[in-house]
C-alpha cells in the first residue's frame, strides 16, 4: 500500500501524516505537490489539515483548482482511495467529491480538544479494523469544522449510511453536549456512496502513538493499509 | 468595455449564521435593541473587460457558481455598472 499525501501552500498536517505512514505504519510514502498533475502510483491519496491558500475567499476554495486535484478526480471515479483529513475534508467538500460543506463553528471559537466518535460503518477501507459502535478518542483541531448540508442532502446520507463518525460522549451516546462545532446530526466524517472517499474533520495522524495520548488514530491507518491485500485480490 | 460587478455573497437562510448572531447581541449590549437580525456576508469587486453588459452579466454570473459563492451554503447577488471602480 503506497499514500501520497498532498501538500498545498499552507498545508501543516502533511509532515504528521507522513511520519505516521511511513514511522509508524511503515508503509511506503510520496509527497504530491500541489502543481504536480502525478499521483505518482499511490493507493491511498490523503488530503491533511492545514490553511491551504490561507483559507482565502473560503476554507478549501482555491485549493479545489490545483493540478493534483483534477488527477484525484479521476483517480476517485476509478475507485481509488482518497482521505480528507480537516482542512482536506473542506477541499473535497469544495471540489464535490464529497456533499456538504464546513462553515465556521457555532461557538466561534478555534476548538483544539479530544473528541469522541461513534464509529457508524465498519465495512470500509478506512474503518474495516474497528469494531462495530467502537468509540474513537481522536483529537480536533479547527475554527471551520462545522458540517452542514441542506435537508434534503442530510436526509439521503442518513439514509445511504454515509455517515461514518458522529461525535459522541466516552460511552457512546450522540448527544448534543458532545458536539464541538454545531455540525448537523454529530457528523465528524462521511464518505461518498461509492465509499472510496472519506472526509472527517479529526486528526488520526495526532494521535496514533501511545507518547501523543492515544493511539485510536492508528486504526484508520491500519485499516487502509489492510485493504491494499483486497484490492489485488478482487 | 469595461465594467465593475459589486457581488455580495450572504449565507442561505437555512444555514446558521453565528456570527450574525454574535453581532447581533454586540449591537444589542450597544442599546440598539431594536435590532431583530443580523446576517454577516461578503462584498467583493470585481473589475473586467468585456464586449458589453449581457456579457459581464453571464460572466460574472458563471464567476459567482464557479467560485465566489458555494452554492451549498451561500446565495449571491450582484450589480454591473460601466466604469472603473472608485480608487481605495
Amino acid at each position: 500500500m503506497r499514500f501520497g499525501v498532498v501538500v498545498f501552500p499552507g498545508t501543516w498536517s502533511d509532515r504528521d501524516c507522513g511520519w505516521v505512514v511511513s514511522q509508524v505504519l511503515g508503509a511506503e510514502l510520496s509527497y504530491l505537490w500541489h502543481k504536480d498533475a502525478d499521483l505518482k502510483g499511490c493507493d491511498c491519496v490523503i488530503l491533511p489539515g492545514g490553511f491551504a491558500y490561507g483559507d482565502y475567499l473560503r476554507t478549501g476554495a482555491i485549493a479545489r483548482f490545483a493540478p493534483v486535484m483534477d488527477k484525484i478526480s479521476e483517480f476517485a471515479d476509478r475507485g481509488g482511495l482518497v482521505w480528507g483529513i480537516c482542512n482536506g475534508f473542506q477541499i473535497l467538500c469544495e471540489a464535490g467529491l464529497l456533499p456538504g460543506a464546513l462553515i465556521r463553528n457555532a461557538s466561534l471559537e478555534f476548538r483544539c480538544l479530544w473528541t469522541n466518535l461513534m464509529v457508524e460503518r465498519t465495512d470500509l477501507a478506512f474503518t474495516s479494523k474497528c469494531e462495530e459502535r467502537d468509540v474513537l478518542r481522536i483529537p480536533i483541531s479547527h475554527g471551520e469544522g462545522n458540517f452542514f448540508a441542506d435537508p434534503a442532502t442530510l436526509s439521503r446520507l442518513e439514509q445511504r449510511g454515509q455517515v461514518v463518525f458522529r461525535y459522541c460522549d466516552p460511552s457512546g451516546r450522540v448527544v448534543p453536549g458532545a458536539n464541538p462545532n454545531g455540525s448537523v446530526h454529530n457528523i465528524a466524517g462521511i464518505v461518498n456512496a461509492r465509499g472510496n472517499v472519506l472526509g472527517m474533520m479529526p486528526h488520526p495522524e495526532r494521535c496514533a502513538e501511545t507518547e501523543l495520548g492515544g493511539t485510536d488514530g492508528l486504526k484508520l491507518f491500519k485499516s487502509v493499509a489492510a485493504s491494499a491485500l483486497k484490492v489485488l485480490v478482487s | 468595455m469595461r465594467f465593475v460587478a459589486r457581488v455580495i455573497v450572504t449565507p442561505k437562510p437555512v444555514v446558521n449564521d453565528p456570527q450574525g448572531i454574535t453581532v447581533r447581541n454586540g449591537l444589542a449590549t450597544l442599546g440598539f435593541r431594536e435590532v431583530s437580525d443580523v446576517r454577516v456576508g461578503k462584498y467583493i469587486e470585481v473589475s473586467l473587460e468585456v464586449a458589453g453588459e449581457l456579457e459581464a452579466r453571464k460572466r460574472v454570473e458563471s464567476m459567482c457558481s464557479q467560485l465566489l459563492a458555494n452554492h451549498v451554503i451561500e446565495d449571491f447577488r450582484f450589480e454591473i455598472t460601466p466604469g472603473v471602480a472608485a480608487p481605495s
